[in-house]
């Protein structure tokens, strides 16, 4: 009885009819929010770098956005699909790696 | 078969209640509802039911805790009147723009103020445009077989929506009267199991409930909304179709009394058709061709339907426990109203406010209305569109 097919969120757009949208606008399926380009809403820009960065990793926990990627102890580019530019991360930073522009 | 009883009003949501066995009931207790919850929390007590009573720290919550256990998946109801309902308000709008099937046992109660706590259905009406379903009740009987009948209408695949049961605060809610009641296996089988396609406790779907719409999507949600209640209307015919064939009761949109060759009626809604009822029948002793309608379904509005029956009328009163403000008249009037214009239809009517804050509706009550409309058609007296029945004024 219980549904087990997740929203293709990619077809539900703003140009969709209202008979095409779930009841409730409910969205069925995990993590769909990283469909969403929340980095269009971003006025300035964070740019990081690397030559200054000592990879202390204090950026990553403060982004609101998970948009600071960690892999083998190493934080990474910024996601900038999702990053909405709030400028937490160039703040936090001890060593000036990042600045917002 | 049936079960011969003498309840009240809330005894008697209380013990449909019972027989659903929902899964979860938040609930804050306020004049003159308190006993349904007070009753399932006893049911629950003695062990006669298993659901999940959440004694809540006001309406607020009761409507919140509701929306989340029917969104988790559950079958949740709550109870309120008055400012209870009004404490609900914004949850009001959100619990059925999320397409949660709620059931809301109201007992109807004026609005404070000036601070008041008998009937009038000032509570139900400000929230008449909320998205709910609302259903009325004239007596005992139909508050129970309205609340056997909820989730039915509630859940179906083409509503989810929210529905609110209502019935008139201490006059039916606190009265004795002889009841019909259903087996408890009929209930359960009428009534069914809940199972939702989707649910947030669903780990096979994980799913998010209540997104923010950007204004690219608002308005199409909006109309999405209106197209369940619309759709609402031929599964309230279908679930009292079968409520009538297990019950031999049958209900529909509206009820009407003596109205097939009645020249002049009252339109009104809750227990005072009853009383309605009673001045019809002695008016129709003097062979004066008196009728009513009693309005049973307010959300969605039966617009065409009421048009049909008042169709053939020289004038029509229609009666509101409520007051708009706005000058104009009552609520059920003006939509009565806006119905016949769009149906082309000119039944000479007028709005009579009555029993506001509990005032009395009595039967030389309605006879002076039916005497009023007859004036107008036998003697071409002039009707006054907006009327307060029983109102003390320096002018009479």
């Amino acid at each position: 009885m219980a549904n087990k097919i997740p929203t293709d969120i990619s077809k539900i757009t703003e140009s969709s009819p209202w008979q095409d949208l779930t009841p409730g606008n409910h969205v069925y399926g995990a993590a769909t929010s990283v469909a969403v380009m929340t980095g269009e809403w971003r006025t300035i820009t964070p740019y990081i770098d690397f030559d200054k960065c000592k990879q202390c990793l204090l950026c990553t926990p403060v982004c609101p956005d998970s948009c600071i990627p960690v892999s083998e102890g190493k934080r990474l580019e910024f996601d900038y699909d999702h990053c909405k530019g709030c400028g937490i991360c160039a703040k936090v930073c001890p060593f000036g790696a990042i600045i917002m522009k | 078969m049936a079960i011969n009883e003498r309840l009240s009003g809330n005894e008697a949501v209380a013990y449909a209640i019972r027989q659903i066995n929902p899964d979860v009931m938040p609930a804050f207790p306020i004049t003159p509802s308190t006993e349904i919850p007070q009753l399932v929390a006893n049911y629950i007590a003695n062990g006669q039911m298993d659901t999940e009573f959440i004694p809540v720290e006001s309406e607020h919550s009761s409507m919140s805790a509701a929306m989340g256990a029917s969104a988790a998946g559950a079958r949740a109801l709550t109870a309120t009147s008055s400012c209870g309902l009004a404490y609900m308000w914004e949850l009001l709008y959100v619990a059925a723009s999320d397409r949660l099937p709620i059931a809301l046992a109201l007992v109807n109660r004026a609005l404070t103020g000036p601070i008041n706590i008998n009937c009038d259905h000032s509570d139900s009406m400000g929230a008449k445009d909320a998205g709910w379903l609302q259903i009325y009740s004239e007596s005992n009987q139909e508050a129970y077989d309205n609340f056997i009948m909820a989730y039915r209408i509630a859940e179906h695949k083409d509503v989810r929506l929210p529905i609110m049961i209502c019935q008139d605060g201490f006059i039916t809610s606190h009265a004795l009267t002889n009841i019909q009641l259903i087996e408890d296996d009929l209930v359960k089988k009428f009534v069914g199991e809940y199972k939702p396609e989707n649910f947030l406790l669903n780990s096979e779907c994980p799913m998010s409930v209540g997104p923010y719409a950007v204004s690219n999507y608002y308005m199409e949600s909006h109309k999405a909304q209106v197209a369940a209640m619309e759709n609402s209307k031929q599964v309230i015919l279908d679930v009292a179709d079968e409520f009538y064939k297990m019950t031999g009761r049958r209900y529909g949109f509206f009820e009407e009394y003596r109205m097939d060759d009645a020249e002049a009626a009252i339109v009104i809604m809750g227990s005072a058709a009853g009383t309605t009822k009673d001045a019809v029948d002695e008016l129709r002793e003097q062979g004066i061709k008196a009728g009513m309608i009693k309005l049973r379904v307010f959300r969605p509005f039966p617009a065409e339907e009421i048009c049909k029956a008042l169709s053939h009328l020289k004038a029509v009163a229609i009666l509101d426990r409520s007051e708009t403000f706005s000058t104009q008249g009552g609520p059920v009037a003006s939509e009565i109203c806006a119905a016949m214009y769009r149906s082309n239809l000119n039944v000479k009517s007028a709005s009579y406010i009555y029993g506001l804050g509990g005032r009395d509706y009595r039967v030389s009550d309605a006879i002076n209305v039916y005497n009023e409309l007859f004036d107008y058609i036998n003697n071409g007296k002039e009707l006054v569109d907006f009327n307060y029945i029983g109102l003390r004024s320096r002018e009479d």
